[in-house]
């Protein structure tokens, strides 16, 4: 997942005639121009709840507005700092909406969730408090809706057809960029009519290929987590000692849970894929080694992934790195045969039973 | 009988079958004995791959072989419109192994397919198969022993190994289907369900989920309300830390939604018995259908 930026997402808001304030994009000092009125000057990072932490200030000239900048500059924003800052006017404010479009999982369609409880979580807010309303892509957004809307949001004749544009815009967002997300919180109620004071938007890694216009950065991730995604590969690190390697995303997390059951701490997630090429079998036990402390378990049900493959590549890891944790190898299904006899003539013994291996993997991460 | 392929027989094509995956799968399908009659390359139309004929379109292999299903091995940014291509061409039956395809596309292709009167199967799954009859997709051939039990799963590896544990304890399965493991699949494991419900010959359902969306949660509903046959679940990620996206495009807790304790509590709550470990699966199975 692709998260933009607020600026960002707002020069998308304009494109898409959803009204935004006047902003503009500071970094240095230098940028920021004179003026005399209430601005507000906002840190540009990807994290929740950056105001509660002094990254969003009210500035009433330039002199204001710099020293702001720097102490914002300052702060730590879950391991972000901020580069990049919104000057923008500070409207007064009436009244702060919600609205978003996102994918429904369960209707298989995209949603608008609309509220007039806005600014804050808006899975803190009650469900009836919530309009919600599947949007048919064969479809688009109906008249109807935007009339059922702006009735629930409880606004007056003149913001009707203004909400009906946001809801348009968003759901265009949505739609021709491929998002899984396009949020505005707060949607501000000011006397300059609706504008949208933030904006979310989240893009889904599997269309990136159609977007060339967005950049690619990801935000929240590990070190190691960032190399895998890199190299095409699924990897997320938790907190344990216990490295592990399985084929498959459900055989992964069962492996895990299998281990945690059983009293051990998995270190990581990490999916092989289908491969047959033992070069990848050889990175993938690489990156794991970084996270594993005491024994690495690779769990294989063989199928597009063949055993002989994974042993290949097992045996040719061990040689290289010569590890100094313990490795359980376990390996079912296509070619196990091949795959068991390439890792005993290297003095590698690997097991056919998954609740055994599991128990040797937590007996000897205990030692 | 079975679920979805329930026709030995069923004249079956590979559209992508010239690719590495295409090729070797069509072959493995072949050997698991289902009726493969052609594949799909644009361009390379009029080869043949493993004594398989190559079609230049859909449309063409379904005129020369009378083709009613196809599976679908073409990668993310054309797999769309091979589907699309398929559904136009009169196939009421598209398995889709590709995975990343967008969830905008899947949307759209759904709802096209509902209205065109086709079934999809997937994608980002190894497919389904029926014990005895077809496979269309990509499982291991020597896992399967005629039984029973129906699976369904959100899993790959995962549901082979299930199915073999289920198989070596001397069970066996009917139908076994990978809904596939993204955010919006063809076909859901509510409707899989539903059918296994139908289904004769399946005496006992295992339903194979994992963390993300309400997919279990709405199943263990249709359980409670229309489901008399014994019914055993396992899900993995109960250790999944939230936000993270584990391997699969759904596989993914957001805030405090689609955890595996909610999933685990709805089909408890719905009468079934969940598996703490997959070895566990064939043991519940037996106690809730006697010996068979």
């Amino acid at each position: 997942m692709v998260d933009l930026l607020e600026y960002e997402g707002k020069i998308i808001f304009k494109e898409y005639g959803i009204p935004v304030p006047d902003f503009k994009v500071v970094s240095d000092e230098k940028d920021i121009p004179d003026f005399n009125e209430r601005m507000v000057i906002k840190a540009q990072v990807p994290t929740g709840g950056r105001g509660k932490r002094g990254g969003v200030r009210i500035v009433n000239n330039r002199e204001e507005a710099v020293k702001a900048m720097n102490e914002i500059k300052n702060i730590n924003f879950d391991g972000y700092r901020a580069e990049k800052f919104i000057l923008e006017k500070a409207y007064v404010i009436k009244k702060e909406l919600y609205i978003s479009v996102t994918l429904d999982r369960s209707v298989e369609m995209p949603v608008t969730l609309a509220s007039a409880e806005g600014g804050v979580d808006i899975n803190s807010v009650p469900q009836e408090k919530i309009y919600k309303k599947p949007i048919n892509p064969f479809v688009g957004v109906t008249e109807y809706t935007k009339r059922e809307l702006s009735k629930f949001l409880g606004l007056s004749e003149d913001h009707a057809q203004e909400i009906g544009r946001i809801l348009v815009g968003l759901y265009s967002i949505y739609d021709k960029l491929d998002a899984s997300l396009v949020e505005i919180n707060p949607l501000g109620l000011t006397d300059k009519g609706l504008i949208a004071l933030d904006s979310k938007i989240t893009i889904e890694d599997d269309a990136l290929f159609r977007h060339k216009e967005i950049p690619v950065r990801y935000f929240g991730l590990d070190e190691i987590e960032l190399e895998a995604k890199k190299k095409g590969l699924s990897f997320v690190k938790l907190e344990g000692d216990i490295g592990i390697i399985a084929n498959g995303a459900g055989l992964n997390m069962a492996t895990i849970d299998l281990i945690a059951q059983a009293g051990g701490k998995p270190a990581n997630f990490f999916d092989l894929g289908g491969t047959d090429d033992p070069e990848k079998v050889i990175q993938a036990i690489e990156l794991a080694s970084k996270v594993t402390n005491k024994v690495l378990f690779i769990n294989i049900f063989g199928g597009v992934t063949r055993c002989d493959t994974v042993a290949r590549g097992v045996v040719q890891a061990i040689n290289e790195l010569k590890p100094k944790f313990k490795l359980v190898v376990r390996i079912r299904g296509a070619n196990e045969e091949e795959g068991r006899k390439i890792l005993l003539d290297h003095g590698i013994d690997s097991m056919l039973n998954l609740d055994e291996a599991v128990e040797r993997v937590v007996k000897l991460a205990g030692e | 009988m079975a679920i979805i392929v329930t026709e030995k027989g069923l004249p079956v094509i590979v559209q992508g079958i010239t690719g590495h995956q295409g090729s070797f799968h069509a072959s493995q399908m072949k050997a698991f004995g289902t009726n493969i009659v052609g594949g799909v390359t644009p361009g390379k139309g009029g080869t043949s791959i493993n004594g398989v004929p190559v079609f230049d379109s859909v449309k063409d292999a379904v005129k020369e072989t009378g083709a009613r299903a196809s599976v679908v091995f073409v990668p993310a940014p054309y797999a769309p419109d091979a589907v699309i291509e398929a559904i136009d061409s009169g196939i009421k039956l598209v398995v889709i192994i590709t995975e990343h395809i967008p969830f905008h596309d899947m949307t759209k292709l759904k709802l096209y397919a509902k209205l065109m009167g086709a079934r999809l199967v997937g994608p980002n799954g190894p497919g389904i198969t029926s014990v005895g009859i077809a496979k269309l997709g990509i499982m291991p051939n020597s896992i399967f022993k005629s039984g029973p039990v129906g699976v369904v799963s959100r899993s790959g590896t995962l549901t082979y190994e299930i199915v073999n544990t289920i198989s070596e304890a001397g069970l066996g399965e009917t139908t076994v289907i990978g809904i596939g493991g993204d955010q919006v699949v063809g076909t859901t494991m509510q409707e899989a369900v539903r059918m296994f419900q139908q289904d004769e010959a399946t005496k006992a359902i295992v339903v194979v989920g994992e963390i993300g969306g309400t997919a279990e949660e709405e199943t263990a509903e249709i359980i409670k309300k229309e489901v008399n046959k014994p019914v055993v679940a396992f899900i993995a990620g109960r250790y999944a830390p939230p936000g993270k996206r584990m391997g699969h495009a759904g596989a993914i807790i957001t805030g405090n939604k689609g955890t595996a304790q909610s999933k685990i509590q709805a089909f408890q709550e719905a009468g079934v018995k969940v598996a703490s470990k997959p070895s566990e699966i064939p043991v519940l199975i037996r106690q809730k259908l006697g010996n068979v």
